[in-house]
């Protein structure tokens, strides 16, 4: 903690010597601390920063000159100079210039929004479209028509977040799988939620839209060069809103159609996974994995929960008790309680049988049982 | 009969007495205001760092939740009222309140409201974490259960203010004194009738948004639950439809305070009286048809994107003419900077910055950029933090010596005014820069690329909650010991408040007098 005081001390003294001495540096010194909304990769972006910009600097001159006029007087029109009061309170000329110059200035912004607004409500002519689910705490993407699916949930490891560990340079905006999209082409976002509301939000695409169950809202983007874009979700959610980022990687086409086919090839293996028999630590190490992954948001790494709000699973009456109500509560959700969501349409059969298996045998639930994949899939056709 | 007041708690009780109901009003909100402090403080203190040190995400989501519960509903809005009950009796020459045992009503239910809301802290599942827009289903199907005890806080507050709404109305329109026509009117007294009829119209949108979640939670309805046929969307509507006059509901009787103090302080009439009335009237009126402007992103048809694009840019013609007004009155006077007259000066500076991002977030297509950022929440700050409790510490520091006629130490007040004014710009300003570099509202923890401004914004909000407790300070030492005031207080000031004792007899206006 020292170190960074130490540190934004340099900084802030750092900057106020470079004022006087180098623009460029000054210039790279703002760019390091971030002070304004990035240019972005897209047309869009930059017409939206160019707006941004635009709308900034009408208020900068209307601002230099209201406080100018205003700083002038608390100077040279004060008492303590011997200034004496004039008694005008009225005319109507000024009133009617300082009411038609401020509308002339809203015309002037209001062409160009909305001509950008319009460019970003064009839909038509997309190349490929790609379906955006929020869920308390995670992205799925999958891209339509080509049978592939995924979900996208942060990646920074709990222990940076506990100040355990370093914080690596993209804590925060790192995710398991980024989401692919090819370069060049028009990729329309269908964008829906399955519990809450969510946003998705990618700054350097100027694309935000809310995620919000029920509908599905619409945008896209055109990003020209290869590369990766970072955002967060920007509509509170929960408890994990501020850890649900997203992660965009644009590849060249060739490059985006090869990492299409190996998704497909590993759909194709996943399914076939359903079918096979697995042994009791098979189970047990990867449901550890997917528990983490997904469970321990609320259920918490320890299996403790949270007082009064998410339920323990260590010692739980499900977790301990008929497999039957075990596949249940996973595969549909609770009636009872929303927070907990069906999982059956968002984890493979694999991992519902390994996540299973796990909380019946971790945290000292020790009931000796597992779970195949095959059940899952049987549950699921027949217990539905 | 003029007589003086009861005898220990039951003149507090049973008080029918502007003066008693304002007091208690005015020190009910600077307790409310600590409190929403605290919370504030427990939400800067946790973001002077990345990483999670102090709380955890639920109990961060419920500090941001009943932070602006409690500064909206709580600090503000009595604030004002309190203010409205003090001195538009006096402002007009009427005895006191049309409705004294209304009045007496609508004060008393809110600290039961409150301690209400309070309370849910301390239930299981802790206390709403839904933001204080609340928006569903994260506050219907996904709420903890304490939200029942929001939801009937919420009806009772609404109550109060509609009740003193009422009361305020029915005060103005029937009982000026003769002569004191409309226009005659202190532009307080016309800024608060209007913010009055803001009041009655909006409060029971927000009762019935309340009462349909509680339906929907309790009763099986599904007014916002998608699954349901219902429409998360139509929730925000009927919010922001009594949101966004909620807002002006802030700052309007703001306008009225600084348009009192600064002609008192430039020694000069208030430039362009009537235009004052008229954009004050034109704002309340473009106040319910922006509401959507909080909602470009939902994904709202291209046509009632431009709709409310173009309607909240106009709001920046009659806002502009306050300022203009309020900067020539001030020009060509003989001006002095006493505490009132400091807070108004930075009340117009930054409420106006405040406007200036207002005006950058109209623009819908950067507002995509904008929305839900740190951005808004500086903008907001700047409009509210300046913007109202400036004003209401103005109005302090501008009628305390009538009400309890003494004066208060000024090398004080301007100490609590400098370090207010620095804290609130080191709180507030770096939060424009991580919005604008993409850091989201609501978040209790960040990427590193934000760290060195949110741990400046956490130092200045220890300052200004420092500046707080001088102000307290300052305010009891007053009462107690303040050197006599003189019944006029300031020079020449206008107004029929100064033509009374300082402090003001119990009972004033008994015999209307005479306005020319």
């Amino acid at each position: 903690m020292l170190s960074r005081v130490g540190r934004l001390s340099a900084c802030l003294l750092g900057l106020a010597t470079m004022v006087g001495v180098n623009s460029t540096a000054l210039a790279e010194e703002v760019e390091r601390w971030g002070v304004n909304m990035p240019v972005g990769v897209t047309q869009v972006s930059r017409e939206t920063y160019g707006l941004h910009m635009d709308i900034f600097w009408w208020c900068v001159g209307i601002g230099v000159v209201v406080f100018g006029v205003m700083f002038y007087t608390m100077i040279v029109h004060r008492k303590s100079n011997g200034a004496k009061a004039s008694n005008f309170h009225e005319s109507t000329t000024l009133e009617i210039i300082w009411t038609v110059v401020p509308f002339l200035i809203l015309i002037i912004m209001a062409i160009p929004a909305t001509k950008t607004l319009l460019k970003i409500y064009d839909f038509s002519e997309t190349d490929m479209d790609i379906v955006v689910t929020g869920y308390q705490w995670k992205w799925k993407y999958e891209y339509l028509g080509e049978e592939v699916s995924f979900f996208s949930s942060l990646s920074t490891p709990r222990e940076q977040i506990d100040n355990l560990a370093p914080k690596g340079p993209n804590y925060l905006l790192e995710v398991d799988e980024p989401l692919i999209i090819p370069t060049g082409k028009k990729v329309r976002f269908l964008i829906t939620a399955n519990d809450v509301i969510h946003a998705w939000w990618v700054p350097d695409l100027a694309v935000k839209r809310d995620a919000i169950p029920g509908y599905v809202n619409e945008s896209w983007t055109i990003v020209d060069e290869p590369g990766v874009f970072r955002g967060q979700c920007a509509e509170l959610c929960g408890k994990d809103h501020g850890f649900m980022p997203i992660v965009v990687k644009a590849l060249p086409q060739d490059e985006f159609d090869q990492w299409l086919q190996t998704k497909k090839a590993e759909a194709a293996t996943l399914r076939a996974l359903t079918e096979k028999e697995f042994t009791f630590d098979e189970l047990y190490s990867q449901g550890e994995a997917v528990y983490n992954r997904v469970c321990a948001a609320c259920h918490q790494v320890n299996g403790a929960g949270v007082a009064g709000v998410f339920p323990a699973i260590k010692g739980s009456a499900i977790a301990t008790g008929q497999m039957a109500a075990h596949l249940d509560i996973i595969v549909n959700g609770s009636k009872k309680n929303p927070a907990m969501a069906a999982f059956g349409p968002q984890l493979s059969e694999v991992d519902i049988a390994s996540v299973i298996t796990f909380q019946r045998n971790a945290f000292g639930n020790n009931m000796g049982d597992s779970v195949q994949p095959i059940d899952v899939l049987k549950f699921k056709q027949g217990g539905q | 009969m003029a007589h003086g007041p009861a005898k220990g708690i039951s003149r507090w009780l049973f008080t029918t007495n502007h003066k008693d109901i304002g007091t208690m009003y005015l020190w009910f909100s600077f307790a409310m205001f600590l409190m929403g402090g605290v919370f504030a403080l427990v939400i800067r203190a946790e973001l002077f760092e990345p990483g999670l040190q102090i709380v955890q995400p639920e109990f961060f989501n419920q500090m941001t939740t009943m932070h602006g519960l409690v500064m909206v509903f709580g600090a503000v809005m009595p604030a004002f009222v309190g203010l409205a009950n003090w001195m538009v009796p006096m402002m007009i020459g009427a005895p006191d309140m049309a409705l004294p045992r209304m009045n007496n009503w609508s004060f008393w239910i809110l600290p039961f409201a409150f301690a209400m809301l309070a309370s849910t802290l301390l239930m299981e599942g802790g206390a709403p974490n839904f933001g204080w827009t609340f928006y569903a289903p994260l506050s219907t199907t996904y709420a903890p259960p304490s939200v029942t005890f929001f939801i009937f806080a919420v009806h009772i507050m609404g109550a109060s203010s509609i009740m003193g709404s009422i009361n305020i109305i029915a005060t103005i329109l029937n009982m000026r004194a003769p002569g004191m026509t409309f226009m005659k009117m202190p532009l307080f007294v016309w800024t608060w009738l209007i913010t009055a009829y803001l009041l009655i119209a909006v409060m029971p949108v927000l009762a019935g948004v309340v009462t349909m979640m509680l339906m929907d939670i309790h009763f099986g309805t599904s007014f916002f639950d998608a699954a349901g046929g219902g429409d998360p969307v139509l929730f925000q509507h009927v919010f922001w439809f009594f949101g966004h006059p909620e807002v002006y509901i802030m700052i309007l009787p703001a306008f009225g305070v600084v348009s009192q103090i600064i002609p008192t302080f430039a020694r000069k009439p208030l430039f362009g009286y009537a235009s004052m009335v008229y954009a004050t009237s034109s704002i309340a009126f473009l106040s319910f048809i922006v509401w959507a402007h909080h909602m470009f992103t939902v994904g709202m048809p291209v046509a009632g994107e431009l709709f409310f694009m173009y309607a909240t840019m106009l709001i920046a013609v009659p806002t502009g003419v306050k300022v203009f007004n309020w900067v020539t009155t001030m020009f060509k006077g003989s001006m002095t900077f006493e505490t009132p007259m400091l807070f108004s000066l930075a009340f117009v500076v930054l409420f106006t910055i405040g406007g200036f991002s207002g005006l950058m977030l109209a623009i819908a297509p950067a507002d995509f950029q904008y929305h839900d950022t740190y951005f808004v929440v500086a903008h907001f700050h700047y409009v509210l933090v300046p913007g109202a409790i400036f004003s209401i510490t103005a109005a302090v520091y501008y009628w305390l010596p009538k009400w309890c006629g003494r004066m208060y130490d000024e090398t004080m007040g301007k100490t609590h005014f400098w370090l207010a004014f620095l804290g609130l710009n080191l709180t507030f300003f770096p939060m424009h820069f991580v919005g604008l570099a993409g850091m989201p509202r609501r978040i209790p923890d960040y990427a590193l690329q934000f760290a060195d401004f949110n741990m400046i914004a956490s130092v200045g909000a220890f300052l200004f909650g420092a500046a707080q407790i001088l102000f307290l300070y300052n305010v009891i030492a007053t009462i107690k010991k303040g050197k006599p005031a003189t019944d006029e207080v300031w020079e020449n000031p206008e107004g029929l408040e100064w033509t009374v004792a300082s402090p003001a007899p119990y009972h004033t206006f008994t015999t209307p007098p005479q306005v020319k």
